[in-house]
């Protein structure tokens, strides 16, 4: 492997002064000089549904952890913009590496809801197909899964495969040793790798100011020799634009980057924290007023994209989509509990026979006793 | 030894170009112990590369890149430069396939040169191998003689699990007459290095050869003590180890690292619960004090030497 020659010029890496905005805050839109749009029609509407699904499967998740029908679960409410608008910018043979919030990114990758809702319900600890839907098991060890993702683009670089990587990851995780070193490995490298942060303000409690005195998460790049793109990250099109540009240049062998997409967390951290302790009502207040979708449908509106028609079409398949959830995850069974000794060695170690024959004997006494 | 090492992952890797060997030093230089000589230069930069110096790094892209289909072997440039990297092993390495149902593989394989004798200066003579015989999913082994060296090195790198394998670095300089390539008992499998009636004196990479050498001396005692090599910690070969107890009836336990909580724990229980009848004294445990290890001219007096390990055989039999 070859390193990268130094950059010519740092400044050149430093994310532009104010975000990228392709849609204001009224819904209008304006392009960005380095950051074109190449999107039909087709794309408007798909960026959309992907939102407007992401919104229903997450309102029904939460309904289930109120429902004790899942242990706990984190939402995405107010990211759906940087999350859909990111990860509409790779190729089917492209991956992504997600944290434990990504449902977005992973509707738009294909991935069943229901599989990563799983997760969440305690019936197994991932029930999606990394290998088949490209989208790594969900990492709920913070920045962890951006050393996968650096290893992965390392691995296509040597193969010579056409292939980018996504890795997604939080404010709070740009503070943690592992995505340090996963931006390190993949510049060093020229890495096919994309980091994309959304900064939603706070790391359950503790806001960002906190966490860095860095000027913003995007300079950090500049670090690395990377550059670094900061976006408005409930502006669905400004987190494509500039994501559709790291992808590009990712791909044409130009390395890795790093997107700060300034976004704010609507909800809870989990369905387990309380938001009130830390934040005001003002505040939140004036997100909700920035709310990604009700942008995005302001422009679609204006420009004839978004009609009753369409909007019908879409809240049915997002009504079934989460009358199919509530299906498949409410009062779910777990598998056989034969299956915990399946899976962690390919060759197991003989004791695993020995626990497994104690396990069933526990279970055939407890069916006797019952 | 090193070279039983060295000549099993150029064996490896011209075996199958999915090997590829990366970590601090390992390329230009060959390594530290010169273990990843002539690698780089043999086959290219792109199969044996050097790394930034992060060890977290290092094994956190090795599960990318077999992910991708890769077969890493990444080395840790001493044992106490591991611990950066647990997060990654215990989180991810050793709980990915299952945690994914079965359908990830992680054929992942983390050289470690441990334990101390060679006068190193602090970090660099760790025994932290007990860490991760704890963890679920990891293959655990260690030679003790160079012919496994190259024999158990070449049947990791195959394994589709990933193996931690403790290389024995006061070792590395044994001497062993055996043809390259060579195949020994797989993992999973004890070994009876020498065999005897009196009692048995079990152990793993840097101790197997100082058990030989407390046999020896053992017999001007009139002593036959029989050594089993346990060779592979996690699988652990309860079957070998409990016919050699039931023969001998006396069991120590031997390896560097402290013995509160250390693998010997592991050995006395199994013999313990498989094989107590056959004991005629407890199992004991010899290994070095529970304190961090020291400086490096006061090592000779922490590690087990043939004296205390003849001194636990001496107070089991007088038992």
């Amino acid at each position: 492997m070859v390193t990268a020659p130094l950059p010519p010029d740092p400044a050149a890496l430093l994310p532009p002064p104010e975000p990228v905005q392709v849609l204001d805050d009224s819904g209008t839109l304006h392009e960005v000089d380095g950051f074109p749009l190449d999107l039909k029609d087709e794309d408007f509407r798909n960026l959309y549904r992907y939102m407007v699904l992401a919104r229903r499967v997450d309102k029904q998740a939460i309904n289930l952890q109120r429902q004790g029908q899942l242990g706990v679960y984190a939402s995405l409410l107010g990211q759906e913009a940087a999350q859909v608008g990111g990860a509409y910018a790779l190729d089917e043979q492209d991956w992504v590496f997600p944290s434990y919030r990504e449902m977005g990114a992973a509707l738009v990758r294909g991935v069943d809801p229901s599989a990563i809702l799983h997760l969440f319900r305690g019936t197994w600890l991932s029930d999606h197909d990394p290998m088949a839907t490209h989208f790594g098991l969900l990492s709920i060890p913070i920045a962890t899964q951006a050393l996968h993702a650096a290893g992965y683009a390392m691995g296509a670089k040597l193969d010579g495969k056409d292939l980018v990587v996504m890795s997604y990851f939080g404010d709070g995780a740009t503070s943690e040793g592992d995505a340090h070193e996963a931006m390190n490995f993949a510049a060093v490298y020229d890495a096919p790798c994309v980091f994309f942060v959304q900064n939603n303000q706070y790391a359950i409690s503790v806001p960002l100011s906190k966490q860095t005195k860095a000027p913003t998460i995007a300079h950090k790049a500049v670090g690395y020799g990377m550059p670094g793109y900061r976006c408005d990250g409930n502006d669905v099109l400004a987190s494509y634009a500039v994501a559709r540009k790291a992808v590009d240049r990712a791909r044409a062998g130009e390395g890795p980057c790093l997107i700060e997409a300034v976004t704010y967390r609507m909800e809870a951290h989990t369905t387990a924290d309380d938001p009130t302790r830390y934040r005001t009502p003002e505040e939140l207040a004036r997100w909700k007023a920035r709310d990604p979708i009700a942008r995005f449908e302001t422009f679609l509106t204006a420009e004839g994209l978004l009609d009753d028609v369409f909007r019908a079409e879409i809240d049915e398949e997002a009504k079934a989509y989460a009358a199919r959830i509530r299906a498949e995850l409410y009062d779910a069974p777990h598998g056989d509990p034969l299956e915990l000794f399946e899976h962690v060695y390919v060759d197991p170690p003989a004791s695993y026979a020995e626990q497994r024959e104690q396990l069933r004997r526990e279970l055939a006494a407890n069916e006797a006793g019952a | 030894m090193a070279q039983a090492l060295n000549t099993a992952l150029h064996d490896a890797m011209g075996a199958d170009d999915r090997v590829v060997v990366f970590g601090e030093d390992v390329g230009k230089l060959g390594g530290v112990f010169r273990i990843t000589d002539k690698l780089q230069q043999r086959f290219g930069e792109k199969r044996c590369f050097d790394t930034p110096l992060a060890e977290s790094g290092i094994v956190g892209s090795a599960i990318g890149m077999a992910l991708y289909g890769f077969k890493p072997v990444v080395e840790m440039q001493f044992d106490g430069f591991t611990y950066p990297a647990f997060e990654q092993i215990v989180s991810h390495l050793a709980k990915m396939r299952n945690r994914s149902r079965g359908r990830v593989q992680l054929p992942v394989v983390i050289r470690i040169p441990f334990g101390g004798g060679i006068g190193a200066v602090e970090h660099h003579s760790e025994s932290p191998e007990a860490y991760f015989t704890h963890v679920a999913g990891l293959k655990v082994v260690s030679p003790g003689i160079p012919s496994d060296g190259y024999s158990l090195l070449r049947e990791s790198i195959a394994s589709p699990d990933p193996v931690l394998f403790f290389e024995p670095k006061r070792r590395y300089w044994l001497k062993e007459d055996a043809d390259l390539p060579v195949t020994t008992e797989p993992i999973g499998t004890a070994v009876v290095r020498r065999q005897g009636t009196t009692a048995t004196l079990f152990a793993y990479g840097p101790m197997v050869r100082t058990c030989l050498e407390a046999a020896q001396a053992g017999e001007s005692e009139g002593w036959e003590l029989e050594v089993v090599d346990l060779r592979s910690l996690n699988p652990f070969d309860a079957e070998t180890v409990v016919a050699s107890v039931r023969k001998t009836g006396h069991a120590v336990v031997v390896h560097e690292a402290q013995v509160f909580s250390g693998f010997g724990a592991e050995v006395a229980a199994q013999v313990a619960e498989r094989a107590f009848y056959s004991l005629e004294a407890p199992v004991l445990r010899v290994g070095g004090f529970d304190i961090p290890y020291p400086a490096a001219k006061l090592e000779e007096f922490h590690l087990p030497d043939v004296d205390r390990i003849l001194d636990a055989v001496d107070r089991s039999l007088a038992f």
